[in-house]
Formats: C-alpha cells, sequence, structure tokens
C-alpha cells in the first residue's frame, strides 16, 4: 500500500464540570512527517468533541459526516440526541469501516461530550469493530497513547479543575512527543501547538495558541526544575 | 357505454388553485422581514411546540403556513437537500435560491400532475453574511416564486396583512420596531395578537456559524415593550444604514457558543 497519512496522539480526560479533549499536530507517512499542522480534534456538535487517530483521509471523512449526521438529526428532529445516541452513532461509522480497518487503513476516534442529563463530562473509546466502550475518568489512543496515558494515570485525581486538566493533558502530549516520533510537541518557532478543547454545560471550546503555550510553559518550567533536583511532579 | 367526462384544463387548473387557496386561507398568517441585523419571521402560531419557522442551514431559514403536514414534509426535505449538498460540496455551496428553485420544482409538479395540490405557501429566506442584501423567496402552492427583499407575507388575509406592514416598513429597522410592525400586522383591526400567540425566529448576523436563532417567552415580550417605545421614526429612512453596528449592545440572552 502507498504511504498513507497517520494521525497520532489523542487524549481526552475528565474534569469536575466537563471534559478536556487534545491532540497533537502532526500526521506521518512512513518515516517522514507529512504534515505538521493537521488538526485532529473536532467539536462534532455543541456539546460533544471527536478525535481522531489513524488514516487522517479516512478519520477525517468520518468525523465530517458524523457532524453532518448529528446536525441534520438536531434540525429534522428539533431536538437534540442523547450522549449516548451520539456514541452510538459514532460506533456505527467506525464498524462501517470494518472493511477499510482489515486493509490497514484503521481509524480509532475518541469521543468526549458533557452529558446535559447526568450534567457531567463523559468520554467514549472504540475499537476496529466499532465496540464502545465507556472511560470512567480518562484515556489517551495513537502511537503515543501509551505514554500520554500514563502521564495522565499518574498525574490524575478526582475533581481536578479545568485547567489542571488542561495541564495534564497538555503533560500527556508533551511526554508522547518525547518518546514517540510520529507525535509532534510544541512548535514555538512556527508557532504551531496541539489542538486543545473543553467541552462543558457551556458547550465546546478550543483554547487560543497562546494559552496552550503557555501550558507548555508551566511544564516544561517544571521539567526543567527536575533537572536541577527540584520536585519531581 | 359511458364517456369519461371532458373537463377543459382551463377549468382543472382553477379548481385545483381554488381549493389549495381555501386550504391557505384557513391557516394563520406569517410575516418575514429584514431588519438591521437579519431577517425576522413572526408567525401566528399558539403551539409552542408545533413549529412553523425552522432552521434549513446555516444561513437559511424555512417557515410555512397551510397544511402543518405538507410543509412539515417540504422542510425535512430542504433539509436533507442542503444538509446533502454542504456535505458533497462545501457549507458555503449551499443557498436559498437553489433550494427555492427545488421548492417550486415540486410544488409546481404536484399541482398539474397530482389529483390534489398542496395547501401549503413557504418561504426560504437567506442572510447575507457581508452586507444587507438579504433574500426572502416566497413559494406559493402552484411553485410561482417571487423574490422580496423588504418583507413578505404567507397565509390567510395576506394581501390585508401586506398592506398594514407596507405602510410600517422602514429600511434597517431594528428588531424591536419589525417585532412590533410585524404583530400589529398580523393582528388587523378586529382582533388583538398577543406575545403568546407567537412564533418568532431569526437569522442574524454573529460570529457564529449558524445565524438561526428562535426567540420565545420572556425575549419576545420584552422586544414587543421595546419597539413600543421606540418613537416610530420619519418615514424617510436615513440615507445611508450602517450594518453590524459595534455600538448595538450585546442583549445578554444571544448564545455566542452556538456551533
Amino acid at each position: 500500500m502507498p504511504p498513507v497519512a497517520h494521525g497520532t496522539t489523542i487524549v481526552a480526560l475528565r474534569f469536575d464540570t466537563g471534559v478536556v479533549i487534545a491532540g497533537d499536530r502532526r500526521a506521518t507517512e512512513g518515516n517522514m512527517i507529512a504534515h505538521r499542522s493537521i488538526e485532529k480534534v473536532f467539536p462534532a456538535d455543541r456539546h460533544s468533541a471527536v478525535a481522531i487517530a489513524g488514516a487522517a483521509g479516512t478519520a477525517i471523512e468520518m468525523v465530517r459526516l458524523f457532524q453532518t449526521q448529528l446536525e441534520h438529526y438536531e434540525k429534522v428532529e428539533g431536538t437534540r440526541l442523547s450522549l449516548e445516541g451520539k456514541a452510538n452513532q459514532l460506533g456505527q461509522m467506525v464498524s462501517a469501516n470494518l472493511p477499510m480497518a482489515m486493509q490497514g487503513l484503521v481509524v480509532i476516534p475518541l469521543f468526549a461530550g458533557y452529558d446535559l442529563r447526568l450534567k457531567r463530562g463523559r468520554i467514549f473509546t472504540y475499537d476496529v469493530t466499532g465496540g464502545r466502550f465507556e472511560e470512567t475518568d480518562f484515556h489517551a489512543t495513537g502511537s503515543g497513547g501509551r505514554d500520554a496515558k500514563n502521564t495522565v494515570k499518574l498525574g490524575y485525581r478526582d475533581r481536578l479543575g479545568r485547567d489542571e486538566a488542561v495541564e495534564l493533558a497538555v503533560a500527556a502530549l508533551y511526554e508522547a512527543a518525547d518518546e514517540d516520533t510520529a507525535t509532534g510537541g510544541p512548535d514555538p518557532i512556527r508557532g504551531i501547538y496541539p489542538v486543545v478543547a473543553t467541552v462543558d454545560a457551556e458547550g465546546y471550546s478550543r483554547l487560543e495558541d497562546a494559552q496552550v503555550a503557555e501550558h507548555f510553559s508551566h511544564v516544561l518550567e517544571r521539567r526543567r526544575l527536575r533537572g536541577e533536583g527540584g520536585e519531581s511532579s | 357505454m359511458t364517456m369519461p367526462y371532458y373537463v377543459a384544463p382551463e377549468q382543472v387548473m382553477k379548481d385545483r388553485a381554488e381549493y389549495a387557496q381555501k386550504g391557505i386561507a384557513r391557516g394563520r398568517a406569517l410575516v418575514g422581514t429584514t431588519y438591521d441585523m437579519g431577517v425576522l419571521i413572526v408567525a401566528e402560531n399558539p403551539s409552542s411546540t408545533l413549529h412553523k419557522i425552522s432552521e434549513i442551514y446555516d444561513r437559511v431559514a424555512f417557515a410555512g403556513v397551510g397544511r402543518y403536514n405538507e410543509f412539515d414534509q417540504l422542510r425535512v426535505a430542504g433539509v436533507r437537500h442542503a444538509d446533502t449538498k454542504g456535505y458533497a460540496y462545501s457549507r458555503e455551496d449551499v443557498d436559498a435560491r437553489s433550494l427555492a428553485n427545488v421548492y417550486a420544482q415540486y410544488l409546481g409538479q404536484v399541482f398539474t400532475h397530482e389529483m390534489k395540490p398542496l395547501e401549503v405557501e413557504i418561504l426560504v429566506a437567506e442572510l447575507d453574511p457581508d452586507g444587507d442584501a438579504h433574500q426572502l423567496f416566497h413559494i406559493a402552492y402552484d411553485g410561482t416564486v417571487a423574490d422580496e427583499q423588504r418583507f413578505t407575507v404567507l397565509g390567510g388575509e395576506a394581501d390585508a396583512i401586506a398592506q398594514r406592514m407596507t405602510a410600517r416598513f422602514r429600511q434597517a429597522w431594528p428588531l424591536s420596531q419589525a417585532m412590533v410592525a410585524c404583530l400589529a400586522s398580523l393582528s388587523g383591526p378586529s382582533r388583538v395578537l398577543h406575545a403568546n400567540d407567537l412564533e418568532v425566529a431569526v437569522l442574524e448576523h454573529g460570529p457564529w456559524r449558524r445565524a438561526f436563532r428562535r426567540i420565545e417567552g420572556k425575549e419576545v415580550a420584552g422586544l414587543l415593550v421595546d419597539g413600543e417605545q421606540v418613537e416610530v421614526p420619519s418615514p424617510q429612512p436615513p440615507a445611508v444604514t450602517k450594518l453590524l453596528d459595534t455600538d448595538r449592545p450585546v442583549e445578554e440572552t444571544i448564545d455566542p457558543t452556538d456551533d
């Protein structure tokens, strides 16, 4: 198969009033960097977000269709789907992609949103068959997913605040980029930073690059202090 | 042997038109008009759940009068047409003109070829995102399309309401005044309508992608009160109408996070 652009690390975690969802900006084709600034985190509708890892072309197309379907349902029915309903709908789309996945074009989305009925953030993960699983607090996937997930796991606690959760997600992406060649880190020269978004009762909101850069500077500062024998967190 | 009756085509069309007009005249009317920030649609509708006005796409709205099941079917078809087009091409390629043509063809087809014409009149409105060249397409039961840029009236007693509206209309008026005028025009001399008899929605300029917004409950009443208090301006509209005036106070109820 000719090289196909692949998206890499995405991460999501819950905080006290919603969820953070984030993804790096790199796409790779084999050992080449295909794109430095693709986006892997998208608003699915006002109260949910979807992030994608895997074959970028197929994945972005899947997101576009998913967004259209949610909006279509909302307009035709005059009411929004429940968060469960949205998660199941996405599962069906992943499962429809199974023949392509068997050919190597695997797409694994991560779905996170604010459940207006339960009044809390929820995170759903998928496998290639479309199997839908709800995570309790956090998840990360893609080639750097393991490093990202471990970072979140070590820093996670119940009822994190929004800013703390954002910083933990940023740290997770930093660690993933540190260990995984296919994951892009912050790029201050070109001004490219991971996409970080939150979803809460107010809806989807993407952080400005400057805010993400600031969180990265905090993470880097802590790493630097650790090198000088400071605190290890 | 029985011979089939011969009915002149003129008579067939006349009968069908009469039938459709009767059905529509029984329905309650609605008014669509432009205002300083977009397009306002006001319908007389006592139900708060069965809508006459709906969102079709980012900048396109739909409104129908007549038989509910018939215009709702048209609405759903319109949403499907717009979503399919926006997905296949690009969001910016979805426009009201093309949708109005699809509706006109369908209504015309049904009017000529089916036993029963659709007893509906519909409005397809589009917000001009860069200025005030908004469009109101009024499509009649037989597929006739009229393109309006000021206001249009659909439904029973449309002519009388349009007359009252003509007397009141001002170019680029504020929302509250436009609402008061729509309510007064719909009301007429013999009957008085109130805020809770209305279904109101706007397509409005703003930073959000989806321009459609319903105005409900207290906000309708509030706008009507505001509109009553404003002195009616002189019939001569100002020479230059400034759009997207930054001095305009942002209403707290507007939800800018709508995707």
